[in-house]
């Protein structure tokens, strides 16, 4: 049935010589992207060099940022991008978790599917989409109940003690929560829309660790004779928890950056804020806002500054949730 | 026998990281025999099987010392590629690996077509010789071109194994080819094995001791990386002369 | 002692107590609640720019280019030639220095400079858009001007570390053994890449291609001072392009309602054409699963 060899096999056409050439060309591609890194670090670095030098660590600790008197600190938005960011991540996470919950533990599959999906579609939806939304549709919402705020004789009292209180540049607890304008705009509906630009960050990565949840520490509890409720509360968050955080780091870290979205509805004002409903400014809605505009070199230096530092902020906020996410994976795989 | 074996090993240690999984191992194998490895789980069969064609290149911190001669040369010695020192051995894996993108024909001769022989009516003679050398032609004349992830995981086993002769290989290395099959895709493979040692040399790494049996002509024992014991199949099977060999094979342990 | 304290706790276990029906009830509902918040922007932006959008994408919208400001009529032809005339060049540095990176950390893990590369392309993946934009600029725009080049430029790094992931992911998928049956076969490594585990990859990183350029698409940050906008139609990278998304932007910021018209349009186009990629992206990644 087998007959013997006819011809002897061709050899030689072939060596490991190809593989040191095909080993050197993709290494050479993949190190484009360590030449990207260092050359934005460096680009960076040499045009944010002026202001840095001239301002030295004062740049972030400074509040006025007044590009007529050619004073740039940083402070306010430093300020605004901490601010917006953090309260965004305090009213999404428990949000996410929850639709995690909801796709991972309660959600029949042909529900599930679907929901997640559309999670996963939020996330794909352009930022200057959202800020068209939040400026057409929730902003007048906004405006609307300010307005009937300020209409309100009620009110009148402690409208006129605010303006006096903002106008010697101060504020206080319930000022801060008083309407300064009647726009829409403000802190707050930067706040509105980066919360719900951030949500499918955190949804996505605590539904993916929940997933991971051995079923036997499901399992184990409800054989305790646990609820849902307590199976998911003290076997899957506490088993997961990591992951979430992992999660939630990383969305802090799209907030961070995010831009159009909150350029578009802030309202730019390097102010010190005195209401939430008040104009702001983060780093990133600052470089949107005033790059193109600026034509005095320490402006402009003081923009990419902004921008050097958000790169160092990512940089350090992404790292820290791999970390998190890396330490993680082993063990929720296993 | 007196002709040069056409694999003899000398003095081979095989080292993970400072773990040493093979030691001093001296074998020699003749051509146109199949020769079983058995032992239990761990013992370092695979461990050499797989120094054979240089596949712990691959795996980091892997090393292997001693001598490995194909035919009389070093597969270790200096100036000896990998690349094509391999093409001269064939091996048949655990798992059925069927290249998944390709069909069944471009399966067969992959080794031929990538590296550069063009030649189709050339092709089409070594796929049907090797397939029927793996006895599948007849199943899969029909469907050459249809994906091989198509095809049963015995037809695919089978495949793998014309896949391997139709480079021509001078030694078939077969590493539990039978261990995820059913049983009877795992007798047609085993009588397929007296029929293939016509045409070449093989070694079976086997966990199956009856198999041992039906298929080898001699037999190697190894216990925690060391070589215990190598001869003819039925004096190994029989009487054994290490009391470690005859345990194995009564199966007092294993 | 002991033996009651635990014949006290399984009994008591053994009924469940109205606090916790209640407590269990209540927390399934709130997360019912919670999920539905969640959803509701996406639906609520997509029916809303169907309703202001769609009467805009009209022939118009497709064929011309903006009306002058204050004036009626015209349409956003400039922007979505800009839009696909950048992404394609973005295209070629993406899936190029994407793929290769993937192939080296999945086929090369031994090398040194592995895990360097690999946590550089992590860290890339979070810098903010706008900050590649700025670092476009420093490179490109201060030496040739605004141009569609540099626009391009700064979408291709977004889409690089999006696209080494996926490439890593899926060539991670193909299995071991398969990779060894071609090195045992006497192929040498390079070929058993490109020839065997690239093809049967291929699927998953079209996928990842189509995600990363969904998702760069939709970016205006990066081009704001970069590719800045044309009002004309311009296919030379040497010249300022306009885009699909920098349009919106310009258009919801404008006081002009015509402005605003054709930027609501755009958007609905724009999250039309992104949703259709994702879903074809899933659509493909389920087929091959």
């Amino acid at each position: 049935m087998i007959e013997p060899a006819r011809r002897p096999p061709s050899r030689g056409a072939l060596s490991s010589q190809g593989d040191r050439v095909f080993q050197i060309l993709i290494l050479a591609l993949a190190s484009i992207i360590v030449l990207i890194f260092l050359l934005s670090l460096y680009q960076l670095g040499r045009e944010s060099l002026p202001a840095l030098q001239r301002f030295g660590f004062r740049f972030f600790t400074e509040r006025t940022w007044n590009p007529v008197a050619g004073t740039y600190g940083a402070a306010t938005m430093i300020m605004g991008t901490l601010l917006t960011s953090l309260v965004a991540l305090l009213i999404s996470v428990p949000l996410a978790v929850a639709s995690a919950l909801f796709v991972a533990e309660y959600a029949p599959k042909w529900l599930a599917n679907p929901v997640g999906y559309l999670i996963e579609l939020l996330a794909a939806v352009p930022s200057v989409v959202y800020g068209l939304w939040a400026l057409f549709v929730i902003a007048p919402i906004l405006g609307k109940w300010q307005t009937a705020f300020f209409l309100n004789p009620d009110n009148v009292g402690t409208i006129t003690r605010c303006n006096e209180l903002w106008a010697s540049q101060q504020t206080n607890l319930q000022c801060f929560f008083v309407p300064s304008g009647a726009g829409g705009r403000g802190l707050a509906l930067a706040i509105i829309i980066l919360t719900v630009m951030i949500l499918p960050y955190t949804a996505s990565v605590a539904r993916d660790v929940i997933r991971l949840v051995p079923a036997d520490q499901r399992e184990a509890m409800y054989a305790l004779g646990a609820t849902k409720w307590e199976v998911i509360s003290r076997a899957i968050l506490p088993y997961a928890r990591a992951g979430i955080l992992g999660g939630v780091i990383l969305a802090l870290g799209r907030a961070l950056g995010e831009t159009l979205a909150v350029a578009m509805v802030i309202g730019d004002s390097q102010e010190i804020l005195k209401s939430l409903w008040g104009n702001a400014s983060t780093m990133a809605s600052v470089i949107a806002n005033q790059f193109g505009d600026a034509q005095e070199t320490i402006h402009r230096s003081s923009v990419v500054a902004l921008g050097l530092s958000l790169f160092f902020l990512s940089v350090i906020v992404n790292y820290v949730a791999r970390l998190i996410i890396a330490r993680l994976t082993p063990k929720g795989i296993q | 026998m007196t002709a040069v074996p056409i694999l003899t090993a000398h003095d081979v240690n095989i080292f993970y990281g400072s773990k040493q999984a093979v030691k001093n191992v001296h074998l020699e194998v003749q051509r146109g025999s199949v020769n079983a490895l058995i032992g239990p789980s761990g013992c370092g069969k695979t461990t050499f099987l797989r120094a054979i064609n240089r596949m712990h290149d691959l795996t980091p911190g892997a090393r292997v010392t001693g001598k490995i001669l194909l035919d009389g040369e070093d597969v270790y010695g200096p100036g000896v590629d990998p690349v094509n020192m391999r093409r001269r051995v064939g091996m048949v894996f655990q798992k059925p690996n069927p290249f998944p993108t390709m069909s069944v024909f471009d399966n067969v001769v992959s080794g031929l077509k990538l590296a550069g022989i063009r030649d189709n009516k050339r092709l089409m003679e070594v796929a049907e010789r090797s397939l029927r050398g793996a006895a599948l032609w007849e199943e899969v004349k029909d469907r050459l071109k249809t994906p091989a992830t198509g095809l049963s995981g015995g037809q695919q086993q089978r495949l793998c194994i014309a896949r391997a002769l139709a480079v021509e290989p001078e030694i078939l290395l077969m590493d539990e080819p039978t261990s995820a099959l059913d049983p009877a895709s795992t007798a047609k493979i085993e009588d397929l094995m007296s029929e293939l040692k016509k045409v070449t040399t093989i070694i079976i790494v086997t966990h199956n001791m009856h198999q041992a049996a039906r298929v080898s002509g001699t037999t190697s024992f190894f216990l925690n990386g060391d070589l215990v014991e190598h001869g003819v199949t039925d004096q190994i099977f029989t009487s054994p002369r290490d009391e470690r060999t005859e345990a194995y094979v009564t199966g007092r342990f294993g | 002692m002991m033996s009651t304290a635990l014949s006290t706790v399984s009994r008591s276990s053994a009924k469940l107590s109205p606090a916790r029906r209640i407590r269990n009830t209540l927390m399934g509902g709130l997360i019912l609640l919670a999920t539905l918040a969640v959803v509701a922007p996406l639906i609520l932006i997509f029916l809303y720019l169907l309703r202001e959008g769609v009467g805009a994408l009209n022939l118009d919208f497709f064929t011309k280019t903006p009306a002058p400001e204050g004036e009626t009529g015209g349409g956003l032809l400039n922007a979505i030639l800009g839009s696909v005339t950048m992404l394609a060049m973005a295209s070629v540095i993406g899936v190029l220095v994407g793929v290769a990176g993937g192939i080296f950390l999945a086929e090369y893990p031994r090398h040194p400079l592995m895990p360097t590369i690999r946590m550089i392309s992590d860290v890339l993946a979070g810098i903010p858009a706008i900050v590649m934009g700025l670092v476009a600029y420093g490179l490109i725009v201060l030496v040739f001007g605004f141009s569609g080049l540099a626009g391009a430029l700064a979408l291709g790094f977004l889409m690089i570390p999006i696209v080494v992931r996926t490439t890593e992911e899926v060539l991670k998928l193909v299995p071991l053994n398969v990779r060894e049956a071609g090195l045992a076969l006497g192929l040498p490594q390079w070929l058993v890449i490109m020839r065997i585990v690239l093809p049967a990859a291929r699927g998953g990183i079209i996928t990842g291609v189509m995600l990363a350029l969904a998702r760069v698409a939709g970016e205006a940050a990066p081009l704001l001072f970069t590719a800045f906008g044309n009002p004309n139609v311009n296919f030379d990278p040497s010249k300022p392009m306009s885009a699909l998304p920098l349009e919106i932007y310009r258009g919801a910021t404008s006081a002009y309602d015509e402005n605003q018209r054709l930027a609501k349009a755009g958007a609905l186009l724009l999250i039309l054409l992104i949703f259709a990629t994702s879903m074809l992206a899933r659509y493909v990644t389920r087929q091959r699963k």
